[in-house]
């Protein structure tokens, strides 16, 4: 199984490989980032992971709120700092692209 | 008679309607371009209307001047986009049908997704300069600011023309610098990025240049909701930040009539193949310009370079061959930073802005990722080039679809 001691990361500590993702990962990203999971968490975990496998890029804040139902405002209270990044690293997703 | 019907007639859809033009025998096929109004705005000379060294007669011309002839401008608002029926609606009632259709219906900002933003304070110590009734009201604020705090922001990502908020502060530094003010004013740039732009060799190099000007660049910062009567800028997480005057980039979203046809994310951008520029939404619908959900700038110089791709594959889709998957993501941009001088930057997805020379046949070389004089004259140039080159889908002698490495240092 997969553990963070053995997981493939990139050079900015997101997993390479989706596939390799398990709750148990998501529950050791979060621990680093002092986030512990809770049920709403997951629902954003969910949606993130459901969105990616159909669209292949990590959803934004406005994706997970307009289309995850997930409100701004709480987002940053479920993940502070930075809601997109750590959303997207905890679901074992690629960093979401900064659009320039 | 064939029907390509082309959404926009701004930069985009007015170029590829003069480039299609000259492709498209007349007898064979119409050319139909829709927009709601017959204002064409030079956008980015809207950067130079708060400082006043543009007014408004220097950026707006009619768009029917623009329009080559043999092709058909209506003059109403888009209703809806209805690909199953290869139809399109007006708000008038109207119904065109098309046999292939063109998306270039841009991006346009939405000051009304930031709680507050529109309340009391709007047009008072509010602005944004990416609307014309924006820049020119930001004149008259600038002109009567005593001094205090500016702050400039970025609400969110994508914006087009990522730059133009560097360039309104340096512009900025400048102006009080001229006016003999400028140790009573502070600058801040609060931005959602993590540094003064995204990629690191030039983020780094503007970064500096913002140092050097005294200005300062607040990263990380996720606004959230503005409060006009107290003058406070405030994040989703609950940071503040006070102002006398909030020069604000609002964000940007493509057009409604994107969302009203369901075609689109949830920014209103309609998926699009990066390299084809077809639509993934109808094999007939092609998109260009700001409207794509691409990961590249939203520029007009991308515009440019996507047209010269688009206009051969619609071709080869007309005749019923296999597109080229040759758009690379290609944007080049003139970054004012004041005191009469610009740095240069050209990149794609794959390549970030790097520091070296431009080749520029005649002219001589631009200098990359470097501050020059000649720079500056080139961003002025644009205005002309975009005027009578660009819009008339005509080769500009800077710029060619790929990017080249020539010139370049690693
Ligand atoms: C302040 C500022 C500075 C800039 N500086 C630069 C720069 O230095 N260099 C550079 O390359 N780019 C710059 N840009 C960006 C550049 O202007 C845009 O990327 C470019 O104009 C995009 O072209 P477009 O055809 O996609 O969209 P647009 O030119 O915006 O055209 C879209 C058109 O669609 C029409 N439309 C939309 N919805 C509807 C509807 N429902 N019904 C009818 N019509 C509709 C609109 O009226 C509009 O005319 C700048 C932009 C701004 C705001």
């Amino acid at each position: 199984m997969t553990t963070l001691a053995n997981a493939q990361l990139d050079a900015d500590g997101f997993l390479t490989n989706a596939e390799d993702w398990t709750p148990e990962l998501a529950e050791e990203f979060a621990r680093e980032a002092e986030i512990e999971l809770t049920d709403r968490h997951w629902e954003v975990i969910d949606f993130c992971r459901r969105d990616f496998a159909e669209k292949g890029t990590a959803p934004t804040v406005r994706r997970i709120t307009k289309v995850g139902g997930i409100p701004t405002k709480e987002m940053y209270q479920l993940f502070p700092g930075g809601p997109g990044i750590l959303a997207a690293r905890i679901s074992g997703l690629p960093k979401p692209k900064g659009c320039i | 008679m064939k029907k390509l019907l082309i959404l926009g007639a701004g930069t985009a859809g007015t170029m590829m309607s003069a480039k299609l033009r000259r492709k498209l025998d007349p007898e064979e096929w119409s050319i139909t371009v829709v927009d709601q109004d017959n204002e064409h705005i030079y956008q980015p000379g809207l950067l130079f209307i708060p400082f006043g060294t543009y007014r408004r007669r220097d950026v707006i011309k009619p768009r029917s001047r623009y329009i080559p002839a043999g092709v058909q401008l209506i003059q109403t608002e888009i209703e809806r986009i209805a690909p199953d029926e290869n139809q399109v609606r007006l708000t008038d009632g109207t119904a065109l049908d098309y046999d292939f259709l063109i998306i270039a219906t841009g991006s346009q900002i939405v000051p009304t997704e930031t709680e507050g933003m529109t309340g009391p304070g709007w047009f008072k110590n509010t602005f944004d300069f990416y609307t014309l009734d924006g820049a020119m009201a930001l004149y008259d604020a600038l002109d009567r600011f005593k001094g205090g705090r500016l702050v400039l922001n970025t609400v969110e990502m994508p914006i087009k023309c990522p730059v133009a908020p560097l360039e309104f502060a340096f512009l900025a530094d400048w102006y009080f610098t001229e006016r003999g003010m400028r140790d009573k004013v502070e600058i801040v740039y609060a931005t959602p990025l993590d540094g003064a732009f995204t990629k690191p060799k030039a983020s780094a190099m503007l970064g500096g240049l913002m140092d050097e000007k005294d200005i300062q660049v607040v990263p990380n910062w996720n606004t959230g909701e503005v409060d006009g009567e107290k003058r406070v800028l405030s994040t989703w997480d609950g940071q503040e930040m006070n102002y006398d005057l909030l020069v604000t980039v609002p964000t940007n979203m493509g057009s409604d009539v994107v969302e009203r046809s369901e075609i689109g994310d949830e920014g209103n951008w309609v998926a699009t193949d990066k390299h084809t520029l077809q639509s993934k939404v109808a094999e007939n619908i092609f998109v260009i310009g700001d409207a794509t959900d691409l990961p590249s700038s939203k520029a007009g110089s991308v515009a440019h370079f996507e047209g010269e791709v688009l206009e051969e594959n619609l071709l080869r889709a007309i005749e019923g061959r296999d597109l080229l998957p040759e758009f690379d993501g290609h944007a080049n941009c003139f970054v004012e930073t004041g005191f009469g001088k610009a740095v240069l930057i050209d990149f794609n997805y794959d390549t970030e802005p790097l520091p070296g020379r431009f080749p520029l046949p005649a002219l001589g070389p631009l200098t990359l990722l470097e501050e020059s004089e000649m720079n500056h004259w080139g961003k002025l140039a644009f205005k002309w080039v975009y005027w009578n080159l660009l819009l008339k889908g005509e080769e500009i002698p800077l710029a060619e679809a790929r990017m080249s490495m020539a010139g370049k240092w690693r």
